[in-house]
């Protein structure tokens, strides 16, 4: 018998994790002599309260669902890829490249070049951790650390002696053309005489970010190779014994992984910087992590934590415009979620579960 | 290069070493009884703002000393209540811990110093400096002995000492102590060491501590005597190059030595030299910052020797009912 609900287990237990964020967070603005009420209703006017607020949210969650999608892939097969970051900066190179040395004629075709190049630029960097993995055994965690300070490496090589402009002090590519300019919100809500501001980044690739919150569900739950991978990621043993092969279905979903935090860079990079500068990623990798524990392993969650995680960016931004929160909150509220969603996750499941079974007990 | 570019190279490596063997024997001890830490950099980084502002306030860096090994023991602590008491993932602990470090010591350096999240120069007096080993003067006119004593070994702090004799130490602890053959005991094989009617909650947390207290030292050492003062981020990925140094070496106490003077020999180099010309072919920068990690991911591919980690490494001990 089930301990409790389906139900409990995707909302309830999220959202007591995210009250207990919440609460610690409140406490830590507290704590620096700030009001949280305060604060969060400047937070919520300031990413919520306009169409420039949610233009930024908006564009943040772009970034955050395609690293939580990566990360949620690979948990599937019991997989931890802390390497969304890594594969992220070199997507965004691919896309660079991409979008640098070739003369595209309009930017609708860019958009599907750049995409493939990023996402196969992020899938060939987690490759190299997944087929150690697969066949020699070495841990994927460790690997895929070592590759995001590897990575960092490389695009730091790469910006600063061959892709830099001759005589520009500064470690970024030429800007790219302005006929692959990505269509933002605002030029796609303007002929439905929507108005939305003109400022903020966000643009098409948020569509592309749902488009494969579709493609991640239908992967997982409808295809034969989803099953596979959920089959490895529940029993190793079992999947074996169905003939499933675990060096395949590690690399693969690994493959598939890496390749959806590279599609980020259609994002930040195409999209928002419209050239490549160091550090383009600001951590999105990382903040995947906390999207896909809290998105509880199905693109919908994911979706709406990064959409969560976006009103946060954008809030915390303002506020550190405002107040004089600094901000650091996010990354403190980040971290809460992970700790909350994922480490301490028995502290909040094992008297919910509790109490689900004393009711139960009550009604028979 | 020449002798005295030689010995300075050599020195910086003594001291970018010291917080990488810190931080690692400190990973050693709590993998070895079977917790994986990937929060060795976030406790370095709490160690780091609050021994620095501690120091700052006080002027004693001895208090600060102190208080960054108690921030460190806090965040080891509740990476003990996640991953021993809550029997939760004890990677995903480790990362929140390095974010939650990241982000309030930023947030509190900024609301209690106001200079962009960091802590104001210590003076010396608030730092750990160098200590002249006896008979310097008297041995600094003999030829190379005389450089090598009076440069490489003399004149570091006395943390850069500790964290040297605590090799033997950690060493004679694990091999030669009952607690420390129960500690490794506890890494590969909790049932049996539960069945001798050991307790492994109790060994465990035991081992996350003195990984908090080792961490802690490991931080002070950066603010107040490495540097002076806490600046945001200032651990930059040390706490990953000694998990890098941890499974180079094996998990062995004597190879994390050898390891960690390696990966800071790499992080002298490359802060003396831009770019190194050998003989027509320039290695760039970025290869040097780069090639711990590369090196680490070689080991761990085992084409270079094996790394296997404790056994129960990472995995919850439920007791059976």
């Amino acid at each position: 018998m089930e301990k409790m609900p389906a139900w409990a287990d995707v909302i309830l237990i999220p959202l007591i994790s995210l009250v207990l964020a919440a609460f610690i967070s409140a406490l830590v603005i507290l704590f620096i002599g700030q009001s949280p009420a305060e604060a969060l209703k400047l937070m919520v006017t300031g990413a919520l309260g306009s169409t420039y607020g949610w233009g930024y949210t908006l564009y943040y969650a772009t970034n955050f669902i395609f690293t939580g999608l990566a990360v949620t892939v690979a948990f599937h097969a019991r997989l931890f890829n802390i390497g969304g970051e890594g594969q992220a900066m070199l997507g965004g190179l691919g896309v660079a490249i991409a979008c640098l040395y070739v003369p595209w004629p309009h930017w609708s075709i860019a958009l599907v070049a750049a995409s493939i190049s990023g996402a196969v630029f992020g899938a060939a960097w987690a490759a190299i951790p997944a087929w150690l993995q697969a066949k020699r055994g070495s841990h994927i965690v460790i690997t895929t650390i070592m590759f995001n300070f590897i990575a960092s490496a490389v695009l730091n090589y790469v910006l600063v002696n061959v892709m830099r402009p001759k005589g520009s002090m500064d470690p970024a590519t030429e800007r790219f053309s302005q006929t692959i300019h990505l269509p933002t919100l605002h030029e796609i809500l303007l002929p439905f005489g929507i108005p939305f501001s003109k400022a903020p980044p966000a643009n098409i690739s948020f569509i592309v970010a749902i488009l494969a919150c579709l493609a991640v569900w239908a992967l997982i739950w409808r295809t034969r190779l989803g099953y596979e991978i959920r089959a490895y990621g529940h029993t190793e043993t079992g999947a074996v014994y169905a003939g499933i092969s675990p060096v395949k279905i590690t690399v693969i979903t690994m493959l598939i992984s890496g390749g959806l935090a590279g599609l980020m860079g259609i994002n930040n990079v195409m999209g928002e910087a419209e050239r490549l500068v160091l550090n383009a990623t600001e951590g999105a990798g990382f903040i995947g992590i906390a999207v896909a524990l809290m998105g509880r392993g199905h693109p919908a969650g994911v979706f709406l934590a990064a959409i969560l995680f976006g009103f946060l960016y954008q809030g915390g931004t303002e506020l550190a415009l405002w107040t004089s929160i600094p901000r650091e909150l996010i990354v403190v509220i980040q971290a809460l979620v992970i700790l909350f969603t994922g480490a301490l996750d028995n502290m909040v499941r094992t008297p919910l579960q509790q109490i689900f079974m004393a009711l139960r007990r009550k009604e028979s | 290069m020449d002798f005295d570019v030689l010995l300075q190279v050599l020195d910086s490596t003594v001291r970018l070493a010291t917080p990488l063997l810190l931080a690692c024997l400190a990973g050693l001890y709590s993998e070895r009884a079977g917790i994986f830490d990937i929060g060795l950099e976030g406790k370095m980084l709490a160690a780091a703002f609050l021994s620095a502002a501690v120091a700052y306030v006080s002027g004693n860096v001895w208090l600060g000393l102190l208080a960054g090994i108690g921030a460190s023991l806090a965040l080891a602590a509740l990476h003990g209540l996640a991953s021993i008491t809550f029997r939760g993932d004890q990677l995903i602990s480790g990362v929140a811990i390095n974010f939650l470090a990241s982000g309030l010591t930023g947030l509190i350096a900024q609301d209690w110093f106001r200079q962009g999240g960091r802590t104001p120069s210590l003076p010396n007096e608030a730092r750990f400096t160098g200590l002249d080993l006896p008979f310097v003067q008297t041995l600094e006119p003999v030829p190379v002995i005389g450089p090598i004593y009076a440069e490489l070994i003399s004149g570091h702090s006395i943390l850069v000492y500790l964290a040297f004799l605590a090799v033997p130490a950690t060493w004679w602890i694990l091999y030669r102590t009952r607690f420390g053959l129960r500690l490794r005991a506890v890494g590969e094989n909790p049932a049996a060491v539960d069945t001798a009617g050991i307790s492994v909650v109790g060994l465990r947390f035991a081992a996350v501590a003195i990984c908090g207290v080792l961490c802690g030292v490991a931080g002070a050492y950066m603010a107040t005597a490495l540097q002076a003062g806490f600046v945001r981020e200032m651990t930059a990925g040390r706490g990953y190059i000694a998990l890098a140094a941890l499974i180079f070496a094996k998990w062995r106490p004597w190879y994390a030595l050898w390891a960690c003077l390696l990966f800071g020999l790499l992080q002298a180099v490359a802060l003396r030299y831009q770019n190194i010309n050998l003989g027509g072919v320039v290695i760039p920068v970025q290869v040097m910052d780069a090639l711990p990690y590369v090196l680490t991911v070689v080991i761990l591919a085992g084409f270079v020797g094996k790394a296997i980690p404790p056994r129960a490494g990472g995995e919850p001990y439920v007791k059976e009912r």
